[in-house]
Protein backbone atom coordinates (compact mmCIF):
# COMPACT_ATOMS: atom_id res chain seq x y z
CA UNK A 1 0.00 0.00 0.00
CA UNK A 2 1.26 3.37 -0.79
CA UNK A 3 2.10 6.35 1.77
CA UNK A 4 -0.33 8.82 1.50
CA UNK A 5 2.26 11.37 1.13
CA UNK A 6 3.71 9.36 -1.99
CA UNK A 7 0.45 9.21 -3.96
CA UNK A 8 -0.36 12.96 -3.52
CA UNK A 9 2.39 13.61 -5.57
CA UNK A 10 0.81 11.10 -8.42
CA UNK A 11 -0.70 12.92 -11.02
CA UNK A 12 -4.15 13.29 -11.27
CA UNK A 13 -5.66 10.92 -13.92
CA UNK A 14 -9.76 10.86 -13.46
CA UNK A 15 -10.99 14.33 -12.43
CA UNK A 16 -14.91 14.42 -12.14
CA UNK A 17 -16.58 18.07 -11.14
CA UNK A 18 -20.16 18.10 -9.56
CA UNK A 19 -21.03 15.19 -11.59
CA UNK A 20 -24.51 14.40 -11.46
CA UNK A 21 -26.72 11.40 -13.31
CA UNK A 22 -30.26 10.75 -13.95
CA UNK A 23 -32.00 7.96 -15.36
CA UNK A 24 -35.01 9.22 -16.20
CA UNK A 25 -36.49 10.87 -13.05
CA UNK A 26 -33.97 8.92 -11.03
CA UNK A 27 -30.85 10.33 -9.95
CA UNK A 28 -28.20 8.18 -9.52
CA UNK A 29 -24.98 9.97 -9.17
CA UNK A 30 -25.05 13.03 -6.79
CA UNK A 31 -22.55 16.00 -7.49
CA UNK A 32 -19.78 13.67 -7.58
CA UNK A 33 -16.44 14.96 -6.94
CA UNK A 34 -13.46 13.27 -7.31
CA UNK A 35 -9.55 12.61 -8.37
CA UNK A 36 -8.57 9.30 -9.16
CA UNK A 37 -4.68 9.05 -9.52
CA UNK A 38 -2.73 8.11 -12.29
CA UNK A 39 -1.01 4.40 -11.80
CA UNK A 40 -2.87 3.46 -8.78
CA UNK A 41 -5.41 0.73 -8.09
CA UNK A 42 -8.41 2.18 -6.90
CA UNK A 43 -11.43 0.38 -5.41
CA UNK A 44 -15.30 1.81 -5.67
CA UNK A 45 -17.06 0.35 -2.72
CA UNK A 46 -20.49 0.90 -1.11
CA UNK A 47 -23.83 -1.10 -0.89
CA UNK A 48 -25.64 -1.92 -4.10
CA UNK A 49 -27.52 0.68 -5.91
CA UNK A 50 -25.33 3.39 -4.56
CA UNK A 51 -23.96 4.09 -7.83
CA UNK A 52 -20.35 3.31 -8.10
CA UNK A 53 -20.90 0.93 -11.45
CA UNK A 54 -22.68 3.98 -12.66
CA UNK A 55 -19.96 5.92 -12.06
CA UNK A 56 -17.63 3.46 -13.82
CA UNK A 57 -19.95 3.41 -16.46
CA UNK A 58 -19.71 7.15 -16.98
CA UNK A 59 -15.71 6.82 -17.32
CA UNK A 60 -15.84 5.58 -20.83
CA UNK A 61 -19.15 7.02 -21.52
CA UNK A 62 -20.59 3.29 -21.77
CA UNK A 63 -23.65 4.05 -19.92
CA UNK A 64 -25.18 6.20 -22.65
CA UNK A 65 -26.25 3.94 -24.36
CA UNK A 66 -29.51 3.32 -22.71
CA UNK A 67 -31.31 6.87 -24.11
CA UNK A 68 -32.98 8.54 -20.82
CA UNK A 69 -29.74 9.36 -19.02
CA UNK A 70 -29.02 13.03 -18.38
CA UNK A 71 -25.57 14.18 -17.21
CA UNK A 72 -24.57 17.05 -14.93
CA UNK A 73 -21.17 18.26 -14.74
CA UNK A 74 -17.30 17.42 -15.79
CA UNK A 75 -15.29 14.44 -16.66
CA UNK A 76 -11.58 15.08 -17.12
CA UNK A 77 -9.79 11.72 -18.22
CA UNK A 78 -5.82 12.67 -19.12
CA UNK A 79 -6.45 16.17 -18.72
CA UNK A 80 -9.09 15.87 -21.68
CA UNK A 81 -12.86 16.95 -21.08
CA UNK A 82 -14.52 13.65 -22.20
CA UNK A 83 -18.02 15.78 -22.68
CA UNK A 84 -16.04 18.16 -25.72
CA UNK A 85 -17.90 17.95 -28.61
CA UNK A 86 -14.51 16.79 -30.80
CA UNK A 87 -14.47 14.12 -28.33
CA UNK A 88 -14.48 10.83 -30.65
CA UNK A 89 -16.32 8.04 -28.43
CA UNK A 90 -13.74 5.25 -30.30
CA UNK A 91 -10.82 6.85 -29.48
CA UNK A 92 -12.23 7.33 -25.84
CA UNK A 93 -12.93 3.71 -25.43
CA UNK A 94 -9.73 2.72 -26.51
CA UNK A 95 -7.65 4.91 -24.06
CA UNK A 96 -10.09 3.71 -21.50
CA UNK A 97 -10.84 0.16 -21.55
CA UNK A 98 -13.59 -1.70 -19.53
CA UNK A 99 -13.96 -5.20 -18.16
CA UNK A 100 -17.61 -6.56 -17.25
CA UNK A 101 -18.68 -8.38 -14.29
CA UNK A 102 -19.57 -11.70 -16.58
CA UNK A 103 -16.82 -12.27 -18.63
CA UNK A 104 -18.24 -11.52 -22.29
CA UNK A 105 -15.90 -12.59 -24.91
CA UNK A 106 -16.88 -12.43 -28.63
CA UNK A 107 -18.09 -15.81 -29.67
CA UNK A 108 -15.55 -16.11 -32.34
CA UNK A 109 -11.73 -17.21 -31.78
CA UNK A 110 -9.23 -16.66 -29.15
CA UNK A 111 -6.75 -15.23 -31.57
CA UNK A 112 -9.45 -12.48 -33.23
CA UNK A 113 -10.68 -11.93 -29.80
CA UNK A 114 -7.39 -10.58 -28.22
CA UNK A 115 -6.98 -8.60 -32.23
CA UNK A 116 -10.80 -7.19 -32.21
CA UNK A 117 -10.18 -4.16 -30.85
CA UNK A 118 -7.28 -3.17 -32.99
CA UNK A 119 -8.60 -4.67 -35.76
CA UNK A 120 -11.34 -1.93 -34.99
CA UNK A 121 -8.50 0.74 -35.21
CA UNK A 122 -6.20 -0.27 -37.36
CA UNK A 123 -6.17 -1.03 -41.05
CA UNK A 124 -5.97 -4.82 -41.95
CA UNK A 125 -3.21 -4.08 -44.31
CA UNK A 126 -1.41 -2.09 -41.12
CA UNK A 127 -0.87 -4.80 -39.55
CA UNK A 128 1.31 -7.72 -40.90
CA UNK A 129 1.04 -11.08 -39.52
CA UNK A 130 4.02 -11.62 -37.48
CA UNK A 131 2.76 -7.98 -35.70
CA UNK A 132 -0.19 -9.52 -35.36
CA UNK A 133 1.00 -13.02 -33.49
CA UNK A 134 3.79 -11.21 -31.82
CA UNK A 135 0.93 -8.93 -30.29
CA UNK A 136 -1.30 -12.46 -29.58
CA UNK A 137 1.45 -13.57 -27.69
CA UNK A 138 2.44 -10.27 -26.00
CA UNK A 139 -1.05 -9.42 -24.88
CA UNK A 140 -2.22 -13.26 -23.61
CA UNK A 141 1.53 -13.43 -21.67
CA UNK A 142 0.65 -10.38 -19.76
CA UNK A 143 -2.47 -11.42 -18.26
CA UNK A 144 -0.66 -15.19 -18.00
CA UNK A 145 -2.79 -16.98 -19.95
CA UNK A 146 -0.44 -17.74 -23.19
CA UNK A 147 0.30 -21.30 -21.49
CA UNK A 148 -3.34 -22.30 -21.65
CA UNK A 149 -4.17 -21.75 -24.80
CA UNK A 150 -1.22 -21.10 -27.10
CA UNK A 151 -1.75 -24.46 -28.83
CA UNK A 152 -5.61 -23.56 -29.43
CA UNK A 153 -5.67 -20.31 -30.29
CA UNK A 154 -8.48 -20.51 -33.05
CA UNK A 155 -10.98 -22.36 -30.56
CA UNK A 156 -14.22 -19.62 -29.82
CA UNK A 157 -13.35 -18.26 -26.63
CA UNK A 158 -16.63 -18.96 -25.17
CA UNK A 159 -15.32 -22.07 -24.53
CA UNK A 160 -12.06 -21.40 -22.39
CA UNK A 161 -13.06 -21.64 -18.22
CA UNK A 162 -14.64 -18.72 -17.03
CA UNK A 163 -11.73 -17.30 -15.38
CA UNK A 164 -9.53 -18.14 -18.59
CA UNK A 165 -12.43 -15.56 -20.35
CA UNK A 166 -12.14 -13.28 -17.75
CA UNK A 167 -8.24 -13.04 -18.43
CA UNK A 168 -8.73 -12.83 -22.29
CA UNK A 169 -11.16 -10.00 -21.67
CA UNK A 170 -8.45 -8.06 -20.27
CA UNK A 171 -6.02 -9.16 -22.45
CA UNK A 172 -7.78 -7.76 -25.13
CA UNK A 173 -7.73 -4.29 -24.36
CA UNK A 174 -3.67 -4.73 -23.70
CA UNK A 175 -3.44 -4.19 -27.69
CA UNK A 176 -4.58 -0.74 -27.77
CA UNK A 177 -2.38 0.74 -25.10
CA UNK A 178 -4.98 1.94 -22.97
CA UNK A 179 -4.63 3.96 -20.15
CA UNK A 180 -7.28 3.42 -17.46
CA UNK A 181 -8.50 0.01 -17.12
CA UNK A 182 -12.25 0.26 -15.52
CA UNK A 183 -13.26 -3.27 -13.67
CA UNK A 184 -16.78 -4.04 -12.97
CA UNK A 185 -17.38 -6.50 -10.33
CA UNK A 186 -14.61 -8.85 -12.58
CA UNK A 187 -14.36 -11.52 -10.01
CA UNK A 188 -17.67 -11.70 -9.24
CA UNK A 189 -18.46 -14.58 -11.80
CA UNK A 190 -15.20 -16.66 -10.43
CA UNK A 191 -14.68 -18.94 -7.55
CA UNK A 192 -11.84 -18.31 -4.90
CA UNK A 193 -9.04 -19.40 -7.17
CA UNK A 194 -9.85 -17.10 -10.20
CA UNK A 195 -10.13 -14.45 -7.79
CA UNK A 196 -6.84 -14.82 -6.39
CA UNK A 197 -5.70 -15.29 -10.25
CA UNK A 198 -7.23 -12.17 -11.25
CA UNK A 199 -6.17 -10.08 -8.03
CA UNK A 200 -2.66 -10.98 -8.96
CA UNK A 201 -3.11 -10.25 -12.74
CA UNK A 202 -4.22 -6.78 -11.13
CA UNK A 203 -0.99 -6.41 -8.92
CA UNK A 204 1.01 -6.31 -12.14
CA UNK A 205 -1.45 -4.49 -14.43
CA UNK A 206 -0.47 -1.50 -11.24
CA UNK A 207 1.82 1.46 -12.97
CA UNK A 208 1.38 0.28 -16.36
CA UNK A 209 -2.03 1.40 -16.30
CA UNK A 210 -4.85 3.09 -13.85
CA UNK A 211 -7.06 0.78 -13.03
CA UNK A 212 -10.45 1.95 -11.13
CA UNK A 213 -12.23 -1.80 -9.75
CA UNK A 214 -15.66 -1.84 -8.56
CA UNK A 215 -15.82 -4.50 -5.88
CA UNK A 216 -18.87 -5.59 -3.26
CA UNK A 217 -15.68 -7.96 -1.80
CA UNK A 218 -14.74 -5.72 0.80
CA UNK A 219 -11.59 -8.36 1.46
CA UNK A 220 -11.08 -7.90 -2.23
CA UNK A 221 -11.21 -3.75 -2.21
CA UNK A 222 -8.69 -4.19 1.25
CA UNK A 223 -6.63 -7.06 -0.73
CA UNK A 224 -6.48 -5.55 -3.71
CA UNK A 225 -6.18 -1.42 -3.93
CA UNK A 226 -4.43 1.48 -3.02
CA UNK A 227 -7.29 3.54 -2.81
CA UNK A 228 -10.83 3.65 -2.33
CA UNK A 229 -14.04 5.60 -2.60
CA UNK A 230 -17.05 4.71 -0.69
CA UNK A 231 -20.49 5.74 -1.88
CA UNK A 232 -24.15 5.96 -0.71
CA UNK A 233 -27.04 7.13 -2.34
CA UNK A 234 -24.96 8.25 -5.74
CA UNK A 235 -22.97 10.75 -3.01
CA UNK A 236 -19.01 10.14 -2.60
CA UNK A 237 -19.26 9.93 1.24
CA UNK A 238 -15.07 9.01 1.64
CA UNK A 239 -11.89 8.81 -0.80
CA UNK A 240 -8.78 7.90 0.73
CA UNK A 241 -5.72 5.97 0.75
CA UNK A 242 -6.99 1.78 1.33
CA UNK A 243 -5.70 1.89 5.02
CA UNK A 244 -7.17 4.96 6.24
CA UNK A 245 -10.64 3.93 4.59
CA UNK A 246 -10.26 0.05 6.15
CA UNK A 247 -8.60 1.16 9.81
CA UNK A 248 -8.81 4.73 10.31
CA UNK A 249 -12.68 6.02 8.71
CA UNK A 250 -13.34 9.44 9.00
CA UNK A 251 -17.11 8.88 8.31
CA UNK A 252 -19.47 7.24 10.46
CA UNK A 253 -20.90 5.44 8.16
CA UNK A 254 -18.10 4.23 6.14
CA UNK A 255 -17.25 2.76 9.41
CA UNK A 256 -20.42 1.17 9.45
CA UNK A 257 -20.33 -0.19 6.17
CA UNK A 258 -16.80 -1.58 6.49
CA UNK A 259 -17.91 -3.17 9.81
CA UNK A 260 -19.99 -5.00 7.98
CA UNK A 261 -23.02 -3.37 9.97
CA UNK A 262 -24.63 -1.24 7.28
CA UNK A 263 -25.08 -1.82 3.83
CA UNK B 1 -66.79 -12.24 11.81
CA UNK B 2 -67.83 -14.31 14.06
CA UNK B 3 -67.60 -18.31 14.55
CA UNK B 4 -70.88 -19.10 13.24
CA UNK B 5 -70.37 -16.62 10.17
CA UNK B 6 -67.39 -18.87 9.84
CA UNK B 7 -69.17 -22.28 9.97
CA UNK B 8 -71.77 -21.06 8.04
CA UNK B 9 -69.24 -20.19 4.80
CA UNK B 10 -67.17 -23.64 5.17
CA UNK B 11 -70.44 -25.90 5.27
CA UNK B 12 -71.92 -26.53 2.21
CA UNK B 13 -69.03 -27.57 -0.26
CA UNK B 14 -68.50 -30.83 2.17
CA UNK B 15 -72.02 -32.06 1.31
CA UNK B 16 -74.30 -31.37 -1.49
CA UNK B 17 -72.58 -28.78 -3.28
CA UNK B 18 -73.21 -28.68 -6.84
CA UNK B 19 -69.37 -27.77 -6.77
CA UNK B 20 -68.52 -31.47 -5.83
CA UNK B 21 -70.25 -33.23 -9.01
CA UNK B 22 -68.34 -30.49 -10.87
CA UNK B 23 -65.21 -31.70 -9.36
CA UNK B 24 -65.92 -34.85 -10.57
CA UNK B 25 -66.97 -34.69 -14.08
CA UNK B 26 -64.11 -32.50 -14.64
CA UNK B 27 -61.87 -35.83 -13.38
CA UNK B 28 -63.95 -37.68 -15.69
CA UNK B 29 -63.49 -35.26 -18.77
CA UNK B 30 -59.74 -34.83 -18.46
CA UNK B 31 -58.70 -38.05 -20.09
CA UNK B 32 -61.12 -37.61 -22.74
CA UNK B 33 -59.93 -33.09 -23.16
CA UNK B 34 -56.56 -34.99 -23.39
CA UNK B 35 -57.08 -37.28 -25.80
CA UNK B 36 -59.21 -34.79 -28.10
CA UNK B 37 -55.86 -32.23 -27.81
CA UNK B 38 -53.41 -34.88 -28.71
CA UNK B 39 -55.80 -35.86 -31.86
CA UNK B 40 -54.88 -32.00 -33.02
CA UNK B 41 -51.47 -32.53 -32.73
CA UNK B 42 -51.26 -35.71 -34.71
CA UNK B 43 -53.52 -34.68 -37.22
CA UNK B 44 -50.85 -32.17 -38.78
CA UNK B 45 -48.84 -35.24 -39.42
CA UNK B 46 -51.39 -36.60 -40.83
CA UNK B 47 -52.29 -34.28 -43.02
CA UNK B 48 -48.73 -33.64 -44.15
CA UNK B 49 -48.56 -37.37 -44.64
CA UNK B 50 -51.80 -37.43 -47.05
CA UNK B 51 -51.10 -34.56 -48.86
CA UNK B 52 -47.81 -36.71 -49.82
CA UNK B 53 -49.41 -39.44 -50.09
CA UNK B 54 -52.68 -38.26 -52.49
CA UNK B 55 -49.99 -36.31 -54.85
CA UNK B 56 -47.90 -39.39 -55.35
CA UNK B 57 -50.83 -41.48 -56.34
CA UNK B 58 -52.32 -39.16 -58.50
CA UNK B 59 -48.83 -38.32 -60.36
CA UNK B 60 -47.74 -42.41 -60.00
CA UNK B 61 -48.86 -43.44 -62.94
CA UNK B 62 -46.83 -40.86 -64.86
CA UNK B 63 -43.98 -40.82 -62.12
CA UNK B 64 -43.22 -44.53 -62.66
CA UNK B 65 -43.25 -45.20 -66.66
CA UNK B 66 -45.07 -42.87 -67.97
CA UNK B 67 -42.54 -40.26 -68.39
CA UNK B 68 -40.13 -39.43 -70.17
CA UNK B 69 -37.42 -37.71 -67.49
CA UNK B 70 -34.75 -36.66 -70.11
CA UNK B 71 -37.45 -34.86 -71.89
CA UNK B 72 -39.37 -34.03 -68.92
CA UNK B 73 -36.53 -32.01 -66.79
CA UNK B 74 -34.72 -31.20 -69.89
CA UNK B 75 -37.39 -29.87 -73.02
CA UNK B 76 -38.10 -26.17 -72.98
CA UNK B 77 -41.16 -27.40 -74.92
CA UNK B 78 -44.54 -27.35 -72.87
CA UNK B 79 -46.75 -28.51 -75.34
CA UNK B 80 -49.68 -30.42 -73.22
CA UNK B 81 -52.41 -29.63 -75.49
CA UNK B 82 -50.96 -30.74 -78.80
CA UNK B 83 -52.74 -32.83 -81.29
CA UNK B 84 -49.99 -34.62 -82.75
CA UNK B 85 -48.07 -35.09 -80.22
CA UNK B 86 -48.35 -33.29 -76.70
CA UNK B 87 -44.32 -32.46 -75.02
CA UNK B 88 -44.21 -32.13 -71.45
CA UNK B 89 -41.03 -30.46 -70.79
CA UNK B 90 -40.85 -28.34 -68.08
CA UNK B 91 -37.27 -26.97 -68.26
CA UNK B 92 -38.86 -23.57 -69.31
CA UNK B 93 -41.42 -23.70 -66.02
CA UNK B 94 -38.14 -24.67 -64.16
CA UNK B 95 -36.02 -21.73 -65.03
CA UNK B 96 -39.31 -19.49 -64.49
CA UNK B 97 -39.54 -20.32 -61.35
CA UNK B 98 -35.90 -20.24 -60.60
CA UNK B 99 -35.32 -17.06 -62.25
CA UNK B 100 -38.47 -15.19 -60.57
CA UNK B 101 -37.43 -16.43 -57.24
CA UNK B 102 -33.70 -15.91 -57.28
CA UNK B 103 -35.04 -12.10 -58.41
CA UNK B 104 -36.98 -11.87 -55.48
CA UNK B 105 -34.61 -13.04 -53.09
CA UNK B 106 -31.78 -10.56 -54.73
CA UNK B 107 -34.21 -8.30 -53.44
CA UNK B 108 -35.96 -9.75 -50.47
CA UNK B 109 -32.98 -10.57 -48.79
CA UNK B 110 -30.95 -7.24 -48.43
CA UNK B 111 -34.12 -5.65 -47.95
CA UNK B 112 -35.49 -7.70 -45.26
CA UNK B 113 -31.75 -8.39 -43.72
CA UNK B 114 -31.38 -4.30 -43.31
CA UNK B 115 -35.18 -4.00 -41.64
CA UNK B 116 -34.23 -6.48 -39.01
CA UNK B 117 -30.66 -4.93 -37.91
CA UNK B 118 -32.66 -1.67 -38.27
CA UNK B 119 -35.30 -2.73 -36.13
CA UNK B 120 -33.42 -5.02 -34.15
CA UNK B 121 -30.44 -2.40 -33.53
CA UNK B 122 -31.02 1.23 -34.60
CA UNK B 123 -34.95 2.04 -34.20
CA UNK B 124 -36.31 3.60 -31.06
CA UNK B 125 -39.09 1.66 -28.68
CA UNK B 126 -41.96 3.13 -30.61
CA UNK B 127 -40.72 3.26 -34.19
CA UNK B 128 -39.52 -0.26 -33.50
CA UNK B 129 -43.71 -1.43 -32.10
CA UNK B 130 -45.07 0.60 -35.18
CA UNK B 131 -42.67 -0.87 -37.52
CA UNK B 132 -42.86 -4.49 -36.26
CA UNK B 133 -46.84 -4.50 -36.69
CA UNK B 134 -46.55 -2.84 -39.99
CA UNK B 135 -44.71 -5.64 -41.16
CA UNK B 136 -46.84 -8.21 -39.95
CA UNK B 137 -49.55 -6.33 -41.56
CA UNK B 138 -48.04 -6.70 -44.90
CA UNK B 139 -47.54 -10.36 -44.24
CA UNK B 140 -51.28 -10.79 -44.00
CA UNK B 141 -52.17 -9.51 -47.25
CA UNK B 142 -53.64 -11.89 -49.57
CA UNK B 143 -51.33 -13.19 -52.19
CA UNK B 144 -54.27 -12.51 -55.20
CA UNK B 145 -54.07 -8.60 -54.12
CA UNK B 146 -50.20 -8.79 -54.33
CA UNK B 147 -51.48 -10.25 -58.10
CA UNK B 148 -53.64 -7.55 -58.54
CA UNK B 149 -51.09 -4.80 -57.60
CA UNK B 150 -48.25 -6.59 -60.23
CA UNK B 151 -50.65 -6.63 -62.72
CA UNK B 152 -52.57 -3.34 -62.27
CA UNK B 153 -49.78 -0.89 -60.93
CA UNK B 154 -46.29 -2.43 -61.27
CA UNK B 155 -46.87 -3.51 -65.00
CA UNK B 156 -47.27 0.26 -66.32
CA UNK B 157 -44.92 1.27 -64.33
CA UNK B 158 -42.18 -1.14 -65.71
CA UNK B 159 -43.62 -0.40 -69.59
CA UNK B 160 -43.07 3.27 -68.49
CA UNK B 161 -39.31 2.96 -67.07
CA UNK B 162 -37.90 0.01 -69.62
CA UNK B 163 -40.05 0.52 -72.55
CA UNK B 164 -40.52 -3.59 -72.52
CA UNK B 165 -43.60 -4.54 -74.27
CA UNK B 166 -45.65 -6.16 -71.35
CA UNK B 167 -45.40 -5.02 -67.89
CA UNK B 168 -45.69 -8.85 -66.67
CA UNK B 169 -42.61 -9.98 -66.49
CA UNK B 170 -39.73 -11.82 -64.32
CA UNK B 171 -39.06 -8.20 -63.25
CA UNK B 172 -42.87 -7.94 -62.31
CA UNK B 173 -43.46 -11.18 -60.48
CA UNK B 174 -39.45 -11.09 -58.65
CA UNK B 175 -40.77 -7.42 -57.09
CA UNK B 176 -44.07 -8.84 -55.71
CA UNK B 177 -42.64 -11.90 -54.24
CA UNK B 178 -39.81 -10.37 -52.69
CA UNK B 179 -42.72 -7.90 -51.12
CA UNK B 180 -43.87 -10.85 -50.03
CA UNK B 181 -41.21 -12.07 -48.85
CA UNK B 182 -39.71 -9.53 -47.10
CA UNK B 183 -41.75 -10.25 -43.57
CA UNK B 184 -41.14 -13.53 -42.85
CA UNK B 185 -37.68 -12.75 -43.16
CA UNK B 186 -37.46 -9.72 -41.06
CA UNK B 187 -39.55 -11.65 -38.45
CA UNK B 188 -37.24 -14.51 -38.35
CA UNK B 189 -34.03 -12.45 -38.89
CA UNK B 190 -35.26 -9.79 -36.12
CA UNK B 191 -35.32 -12.75 -33.90
CA UNK B 192 -31.77 -14.17 -34.36
CA UNK B 193 -30.58 -10.78 -33.84
CA UNK B 194 -32.44 -10.25 -30.82
CA UNK B 195 -31.08 -13.30 -29.54
CA UNK B 196 -27.84 -12.35 -29.60
CA UNK B 197 -26.55 -11.39 -25.63
CA UNK B 198 -26.58 -8.18 -25.18
CA UNK B 199 -23.08 -8.45 -23.52
CA UNK B 200 -21.49 -9.12 -26.83
CA UNK B 201 -22.86 -5.68 -27.86
CA UNK B 202 -21.32 -3.81 -24.85
CA UNK B 203 -17.60 -6.02 -25.27
CA UNK B 204 -17.67 -4.45 -28.96
CA UNK B 205 -18.58 -0.87 -27.30
CA UNK B 206 -16.69 -0.49 -24.93
CA UNK B 207 -13.31 -1.65 -27.22
CA UNK B 208 -14.64 1.32 -29.46
CA UNK B 209 -16.59 -0.15 -32.20
CA UNK B 210 -19.25 2.35 -33.60
CA UNK B 211 -22.84 0.33 -34.47
CA UNK B 212 -22.31 -0.80 -37.52
CA UNK B 213 -19.09 -2.58 -36.64
CA UNK B 214 -21.01 -4.20 -34.15
CA UNK B 215 -23.44 -5.38 -36.69
CA UNK B 216 -21.11 -6.01 -39.09
CA UNK B 217 -18.32 -7.82 -36.79
CA UNK B 218 -20.61 -9.47 -33.65
CA UNK B 219 -24.15 -9.31 -34.42
CA UNK B 220 -23.91 -11.27 -37.94
CA UNK B 221 -21.17 -13.76 -37.14
CA UNK B 222 -23.11 -14.71 -34.04
CA UNK B 223 -26.66 -14.68 -35.59
CA UNK B 224 -25.30 -16.27 -38.92
CA UNK B 225 -27.69 -19.16 -38.10
CA UNK B 226 -30.47 -17.76 -37.70
CA UNK B 227 -30.06 -14.97 -40.48
CA UNK B 228 -29.62 -18.13 -43.04
CA UNK B 229 -32.76 -19.89 -41.25
CA UNK B 230 -34.68 -16.57 -42.36
CA UNK B 231 -33.29 -16.64 -45.67
CA UNK B 232 -34.14 -19.90 -46.80
CA UNK B 233 -37.81 -19.49 -45.34
CA UNK B 234 -38.06 -16.51 -47.87
CA UNK B 235 -37.07 -18.99 -50.27
CA UNK B 236 -39.40 -21.56 -49.40
CA UNK B 237 -41.99 -18.48 -49.28
CA UNK B 238 -41.59 -17.03 -52.78
CA UNK B 239 -40.92 -20.77 -54.50
CA UNK B 240 -44.35 -21.81 -53.58
CA UNK B 241 -46.09 -18.55 -54.08
CA UNK B 242 -48.91 -19.37 -56.79
CA UNK B 243 -51.63 -16.76 -57.52
CA UNK B 244 -49.44 -13.48 -57.10
CA UNK B 245 -46.96 -15.04 -60.00
CA UNK B 246 -50.07 -16.25 -62.07
CA UNK B 247 -50.97 -12.88 -62.32
CA UNK B 248 -47.41 -10.91 -62.45
CA UNK B 249 -45.60 -12.91 -64.64
CA UNK B 250 -47.27 -13.16 -68.18
CA UNK B 251 -47.86 -16.81 -68.48
CA UNK B 252 -45.63 -17.25 -71.27
CA UNK B 253 -43.95 -20.59 -71.88
CA UNK B 254 -40.14 -19.77 -72.61
CA UNK B 255 -36.68 -19.34 -71.00
CA UNK B 256 -36.03 -15.90 -70.49
CA UNK B 257 -33.63 -13.85 -71.99
CA UNK B 258 -34.10 -10.83 -70.00
CA UNK B 259 -35.70 -9.44 -66.61
CA UNK B 260 -38.57 -8.30 -69.18
CA UNK B 261 -39.23 -11.60 -70.66
CA UNK B 262 -42.45 -12.85 -69.22
CA UNK B 263 -42.45 -16.45 -67.92
CA UNK B 264 -44.33 -18.87 -66.80
CA UNK B 265 -43.74 -20.90 -63.34
CA UNK B 266 -44.44 -24.36 -62.24
CA UNK B 267 -47.17 -23.49 -59.75
CA UNK B 268 -49.04 -20.83 -62.27
CA UNK B 269 -48.72 -24.11 -64.56
CA UNK B 270 -50.44 -26.11 -62.18
CA UNK B 271 -52.78 -23.63 -60.92
CA UNK B 272 -54.08 -22.26 -64.36
CA UNK B 273 -53.86 -25.56 -66.29
CA UNK B 274 -55.42 -28.09 -63.63
CA UNK B 275 -59.04 -27.53 -64.34
CA UNK B 276 -58.74 -27.86 -67.57
CA UNK B 277 -57.71 -31.68 -67.55
CA UNK B 278 -59.10 -34.55 -67.09
CA UNK B 279 -58.90 -36.88 -64.11
CA UNK B 280 -56.45 -39.95 -65.09
CA UNK B 281 -55.08 -38.29 -68.40
CA UNK B 282 -51.55 -37.83 -69.29
CA UNK B 283 -51.67 -34.10 -68.80
CA UNK B 284 -53.51 -34.65 -65.52
CA UNK B 285 -50.40 -36.88 -64.54
CA UNK B 286 -47.78 -34.57 -65.58
CA UNK B 287 -49.00 -31.65 -62.99
CA UNK B 288 -49.04 -33.60 -60.50
CA UNK B 289 -45.24 -34.90 -61.34
CA UNK B 290 -44.81 -31.05 -61.12
CA UNK B 291 -46.53 -30.55 -57.51
CA UNK B 292 -44.22 -33.52 -56.51
CA UNK B 293 -41.01 -31.82 -58.35
CA UNK B 294 -42.34 -28.79 -56.34
CA UNK B 295 -42.88 -30.72 -53.03
CA UNK B 296 -39.55 -31.80 -53.00
CA UNK B 297 -38.00 -28.75 -53.56
CA UNK B 298 -40.11 -26.71 -51.19
CA UNK B 299 -39.33 -30.04 -48.39
CA UNK B 300 -35.30 -29.99 -49.00
CA UNK B 301 -35.59 -26.06 -48.11
CA UNK B 302 -37.47 -26.43 -45.16
CA UNK B 303 -35.93 -28.95 -43.93
CA UNK B 304 -32.48 -27.85 -44.27
CA UNK B 305 -33.94 -24.29 -42.66
CA UNK B 306 -34.70 -26.40 -39.83
CA UNK B 307 -31.14 -28.13 -39.69
CA UNK B 308 -29.94 -24.94 -39.56
CA UNK B 309 -31.76 -23.34 -36.74
CA UNK B 310 -31.54 -26.22 -34.33
CA UNK B 311 -28.14 -25.48 -35.09
CA UNK B 312 -28.89 -22.66 -33.18
CA UNK B 313 -30.14 -23.70 -30.49
CA UNK B 314 -27.63 -26.74 -29.95
CA UNK B 315 -24.94 -24.45 -29.62
CA UNK B 316 -21.58 -23.93 -30.49
CA UNK B 317 -20.27 -26.76 -32.80
CA UNK B 318 -16.65 -25.70 -33.32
Amino acid sequence: MTEPAASERLEVCIRTRALSLWYGDFQALRRVTLDVKQGLITGLIGPSGCGKTTLLRCFNRINERYGNVTTEGDITILGKNVYDSNVSLSELRKTVGMVFQRPNPLPISIYRNVLFGLRIHTRRSDLPRAQRDELVESSLREVDLWDDVKDKLRMKATRLTLEQQQKLCIARLLPLKPRVILMDEPCSALDAEGTEKIESLLETLREKYTVVIVTHNMAQARRASDECIFMLLGEVVEHGPTSEIFFNPRHEKTEMYIQGRYG
Amino acid sequence: MSSADIDSVQAPPRSRSPLRVFHMLVDLCEPLVEWIIRICGWSAILFVFAIFFFVIREGSEMLFGGIDFKEFLTSPNWRPDSVVRPQYGILALLTGTVAVTGLAMLIAVPLGLGAAVYVSEFAGPKTKETLKVIIELLAAIPSVVWGFIGYIVLGPIIIWLTGAPVGINVLNGGIILALMSVPIIVSVAEDALRAVPDSYREAALALGASRWEIVLRVLFPAAKNGLLAAVLLGVGRAIGETMAVLMATGHAVQIPKSLVDPVRTMTATIAAELGETVSGEEHYGVLFVIGIVLFVIAFAINLTADLVVKGIRGGQHD
